[in-house]
């Protein structure tokens, strides 16, 4: 593995032993002293076009658990000319001798591009509305620590789908885990076509039905525009996860939530912060499968 | 891979590793605040040996756990791929512990550099030894072993292959040669 760009040429295998890794990266993460000397002398630039406080001081924590050595970068790609002057960014960042760029664009396909552009590891941490694939790695990490295999599990992905490189990371994953996705939305918020296999329906109660597990999308109304989106009323009538609705599920089913969560529109807040809820899981298990996917990367020879 | 030679059978590697669990009994007074640290791979089953027998001769058993080194090895970035990342698991406070690190073989001494960064890291231990099965010379850093069960004179051409029951259906410590 070169870079983490997408879930292109996985298999099962390439999961299961990263997963090993962040295992023994929580077990770290377990200690008074919550750092080793691992990737010592190595360095590692987060260069973020699109604010994000969490995913960024995730990698960077991840980073500085394995002794690497940090630099940051954020600017938003509008006030930068694009193509040639993301390509200049990068270029300037690497001659400090860069050895993992983690990269966010709010536009599809700049960590791609920028992987043609550097000798220097690249780690897509979400790219427009493409893929975030350490969201979709922790959230899987996560469900199998809750449910165990995911063989055959049925995941229900619900709110703005349409907009969420997390729903398609994660229907990506999980599909490639066996297990059986369903995403569900308002219809303004759902695509046209299905991807990786999931299942796609407006009808809440459908995709809730026996699963699983079930994992509530941020509605990003930074993204919206044109007013498609039903009212935050709306919505709330249509799709919250309440108790009533996750009753649903299987009986202890849990409840997963990338952050930041809007408290009362996706998730009716008591449920958020009950014993159901692996939202803090998932930011803990986050750092641990970052700190994987760092080491897989860099512990070895540079290419 | 050419075969030379079997150079301990599974009686005297049971004798060696006696011998050892009294020599530990021995250097730390009966085995007060004794724990044993098998280093992955093999160390692990012969610290579980030691502690047998350290409870079957002092009817005490010591603390034990497992370690693995991978994070604080020194030659990661010579490596053709990142290698795997076993579990660490240390049931017990290290502080003020007197800690028997337990490895299969003694080569350059790195595994045991590495060991003893992984152990400070979990905290200050009163005094740490060093246990090995054997000891095959061409140390590359300042490292010396407590407790030997063999050493074994060997060039740099030779690997020591140590076979433990629990790994590898049986108990012997063979000599190979690289071409």
């Amino acid at each position: 593995m070169r870079h983490l760009l997408d879930f292109s040429g996985w298999d099962r295998a390439r999961v299961a032993a990263l997963f090993k890794t962040a295992r023994a990266m929580k077990e770290v993460l377990s200690r008074p002293i919550k750092t080793v000397p691992t990737l010592k002398g190595r360095t590692v630039a987060t260069v973020f076009f699109e604010p994000s406080t969490r995913t960024k001081t995730s990698f960077e924590l991840a980073a500085k658990r394995l002794s690497a050595d940090v630099v940051s970068f954020s600017g938003s790609s509008s006030s930068l000319k694009k193509g040639e002057s993301i390509r200049d960014t990068l270029l300037t960042l690497a001659a400090y001798g860069v050895d993992a760029f983690v990269i966010r664009a709010d536009a599809a396909g700049v960590p791609h591009q920028a992987a043609r552009w550097l000798d220097a590891a690249v780690i897509n941490a979400g790219d427009g509305r493409r893929a975030h694939p350490t969201q979709a790695l922790l959230d899987a990490f996560t469900l199998e620590e809750a449910l165990g295999d995911l063989e055959g599990r049925k995941i229900a992905i619900v709110g703005d789908i349409l907009h969420s490189r997390v729903a398609r990371s994660n229907a990506e994953l999980l599909g490639l885990l066996g297990a059986e996705v369903w995403l569900a939305g308002p219809p303004p918020l759902l695509p046209r076509r299905p991807f990786f296999g999931a299942r796609l329906t407006a009808r809440l109660e459908e995709a809730l039905k026996d699963a699983d597990a079930v994992m509530a999308l941020r509605i990003q109304k930074e993204r919206l525009s044109g007013g498609r989106l039903p009212s935050e009323e709306d919505y709330r009538d249509g799709y919250q996860i309440t108790e009533d609705r996750l009753a649903l599920a299987k009986p202890g089913a849990p409840l997963l939530h990338p952050g930041p969560l809007n408290r009362d529109v996706e998730i009716e807040g008591t449920l958020a912060d009950g014993p159901r809820s692996l939202v803090l899981r998932q930011v803990e298990n986050g750092q641990a499968v970052r700190m994987a996917v760092l080491y897989h990367l860099l512990a070895r020879r540079a290419a | 891979m050419r075969f030379k030679a079997r150079v301990m059978e599974a009686p005297e590697i049971a004798r060696a590793l006696s011998r050892i669990a009294h020599e530990i009994l021995e250097a730390t007074q009966g085995g007060r605040d004794l724990a044993l640290v098998g280093i992955h791979t093999r160390g692990i089953p012969l610290a579980g040996r030691l502690a047998e027998r350290i409870e079957r001769f002092e009817g005490r058993r010591p603390m034990l756990g497992q370690l693995d080194i991978t994070l604080y090895r020194d030659d990661l970035t010579e490596l053709e791929h990142a290698p795997v990342v076993r579990e660490t698991v240390i049931p017990f406070d290290v502080a003020g512990k007197r800690i028997v690190l337990v490895d299969d073989v003694l080569f350059t001494g790195r595994t045991a550099r590495a060991g003893l960064d992984a152990l400070t890291d979990l905290g200050r231990p009163a005094r740490v030894y060093l246990a090995i099965l054997v000891d095959r010379g061409h140390r590359e850093l300042p490292i010396c072993p407590d407790f030997v069960g063999k050493n074994l004179p060997t060039s740099r051409k030779e690997v020591v292959k140590v076979k433990l029951a629990e790994t590898d259906g049986e108990d012997a410590v063979e000599l190979w040669e690289r071409p």
